[in-house]
């Protein structure tokens, strides 16, 4: 049996202001929600990607809408102006979080 | 004046956003106002370079086709265009709309610009940045211009003189929405609930399409009908700010609760304190229902006294930045790429002893995340990119010539060199008083 994906429970979306990212986590069925508030921490994502989040990785909840915000600071290689990343604006960061391997 | 609901479209949510559904908006909306929000830091900063090379230049690029579009509908539909398509350049954008109007023969056509927000002035070497070490002095690189984001008192007086269109420069993004909310519903400047309701709306809808299905689509998890043909989105505003998302009839796209909250945190740090130079709002507890096919309710907004001081961008000319590729297909070409891309590095670093920023991606196998270090698969067709940032142009044209160069002097069977030089530009933020700040308007008459 495969792995799972958080991308196989949520959905994401990624901003970017300056040289900061934030990534938005949505569950598809609610009852998802407890997995991915347990297993999907701030700690977990500064851990998984050191190099690229180099700064502080805050978590923010919307328990009512079943969704994580995750915000790291200096995280877009100098952000979209000065960042030699094709994805400067750090888009794809979303599919990155997803691609994480989630427990059942 | 207080109205039932005020009826808001979105034509543009990004510099060059698609003009077609703009048009079918203007056409079928029936708007109380269509609102194109066209900036972003870059395009703040290519505006004041276009200005700096042309005075009577330096709005948005596609300004012309966009009211060539559009201004016959809404002057027909009775609806009022607010724009920041002035960008650098407020005045000359309002005086080429009345040209416009002029060919269109929307002769009394009022448009209002909106300036104050250029506070370059204000600006010297020894002012701090708030998201960066350092002042401006410490940059090294040649100030091109300086933007405070203005709100809805700098719109306000330009819309309560009756005008057609208003044109600003730069403007926080949900403001654009706020105003004529305020305006229409004579909302108090110190109601922050109200302020945070519409300020919910401005955000979501100011990025146009990644509301209606744009930027969301993933094949088997998140199926987007007809995404060729998306529609703009349109908020339907109540006097208490709650609000019902949607879009006009037969155009693709969708909006559903998960358009509307991957949208709701876009670019939002703390959803309890999304600061804008009206409101410090709320999202925190907000609900978001789906009503109908294509519609989604939102309320439960909030929002907190205004922040005291107001952000400005601070932009630089950056130089250049050059990026050249080749690619490699077929049998063994993870090791031919991965071979071309020492090379290219070796002489470029080693033989031509090039400063500035370079990187050296593999795409097909890993760039976008290089950095974050994922596993990296085998792949039938990988493309070497090499990109270098520098203030010396001939740094770039010789980057340039080395990747093009790997047709003759590098592995085997590489193909398809491409490579293209553009401007650059760095950008930074710092925080000035609000008083510092006066922002005004004028209104011309076609």
């Amino acid at each position: 049996m495969t792995q799972r994906r958080i991308h196989d429970i949520a959905h994401a979306r990624a901003g970017d202001k300056g040289n900061t990212s934030n990534v938005s986590v949505w569950v598809y069925d609610p009852n998802d929600y407890p997995l991915l508030k347990r297993q999907l921490t701030a700690e977990r994502i500064a851990r998984a990607f050191p190099k690229l989040f180099t700064g502080p990785v805050t978590r923010y909840e919307m328990d009512g809408l079943h969704g994580l915000n995750f915000v790291m600071l200096d995280a877009l290689e100098g952000g979209v102006n000065t960042s030699l990343n094709l994805d400067s604006h750090g888009k794809s960061f979303s599919y990155l979080i997803l691609g994480l391997p989630i427990e059942a | 004046m207080q109205t039932d609901t005020i009826r808001l479209g979105c034509g543009a949510g990004f510099s060059s956003d698609r003009l077609g559904p703009a048009i079918d908006l203007a056409q079928r909306g029936a708007l109380d106002y269509l609102v194109f929000e066209c900036i972003g830091e870059r395009t703040m900063a290519f505006g004041h370079r276009d200005r700096m090379l042309d005075p009577n230049r330096g709005y948005n690029p596609q300004l012309r086709a966009r009211m060539r579009g559009v201004l016959a509908h809404c002057h027909a539909n009775g609806t009022k265009i607010v724009t920041n398509m002035g960008v650098a350049n407020p005045r000359a954008a309002a005086l080429l709309v009345i040209e416009i109007a002029r060919e269109l023969g929307l002769h009394g056509m009022k448009v209002a610009c909106v300036e104050g927000d250029d506070v370059s002035h204000l600006i010297g070497p020894d002012t701090a940045f708030m998201d960066h070490p350092g002042t401006v002095a410490d940059v090294g690189l040649r100030m091109v211009g300086a933007n405070v984001y203005l709100g809805v008192e700098a719109l306000l007086p330009a819309l309560e003189s009756g005008a057609d269109v208003v044109i600003a420069g730069r403007i926080a993004d949900p403001s654009l929405f706020l105003s004529p909310l305020v305006h229409r519903f004579g909302w108090k400047l110190d109601d922050w609930t109200a302020l945070g309701r519409g300020t919910l709306a401005g955000h979501l809808m100011e990025c146009g399409m990644q509301i209606t299905g744009g930027y969301f689509a993933d094949p088997g998890f998140k199926d987007v009908p007809r995404l060729a043909d998306c529609g703009f989105p349109i908020a339907e505003v109540a006097a208490d700010g709650s609000f019902i998302i949607g879009k006009l009839d037969g155009t693709g796209g969708c909006v559903t609760p998960a358009t509307v909250k991957e949208q709701l945190l876009y670019e939002v740090h703390d959803p309890r304190s999304y600061l804008t130079p009206d409101v410090a709002a709320d999202f925190s507890g907000v609900s978001v229902t789906e009503v109908g096919r294509d519609r989604v309710r939102l309320a439960g907004a909030d929002g907190h006294k205004r922040p005291d001081q107001l952000k400005v961008t601070v932009g630089f000319d950056g130089g250049f930045l050059g990026e050249g590729g080749v690619s490699y297909a077929g049998p063994n070409a993870k090791a031919r790429a991965l071979l071309a891309a020492d090379v290219v590095r070796e002489r470029l670093t080693r033989i031509n002893r090039l400063g500035g920023d370079l990187r050296v991606d593999l795409i097909g196998l890993n760039a976008l995340h290089q950095t974050a270090e994922q596993p990296v698969g085998d792949a039938n067709d990988v493309r070497v990119h090499v990109a270098l940032r520098s203030t010396d142009r001939d740094d770039i044209d010789t980057m340039l010539w080395e990747v093009e160069s790997l047709l003759c002097c590098g592995p085997a069977g590489g193909g398809g060199y491409r490579g293209q030089v553009v401007p650059c530009v760095v950008t930074h933020s710092c925080l000035i008083d609000r008083s510092a700040v006066s922002p005004s308007f004028e209104l011309f008459v076609a």
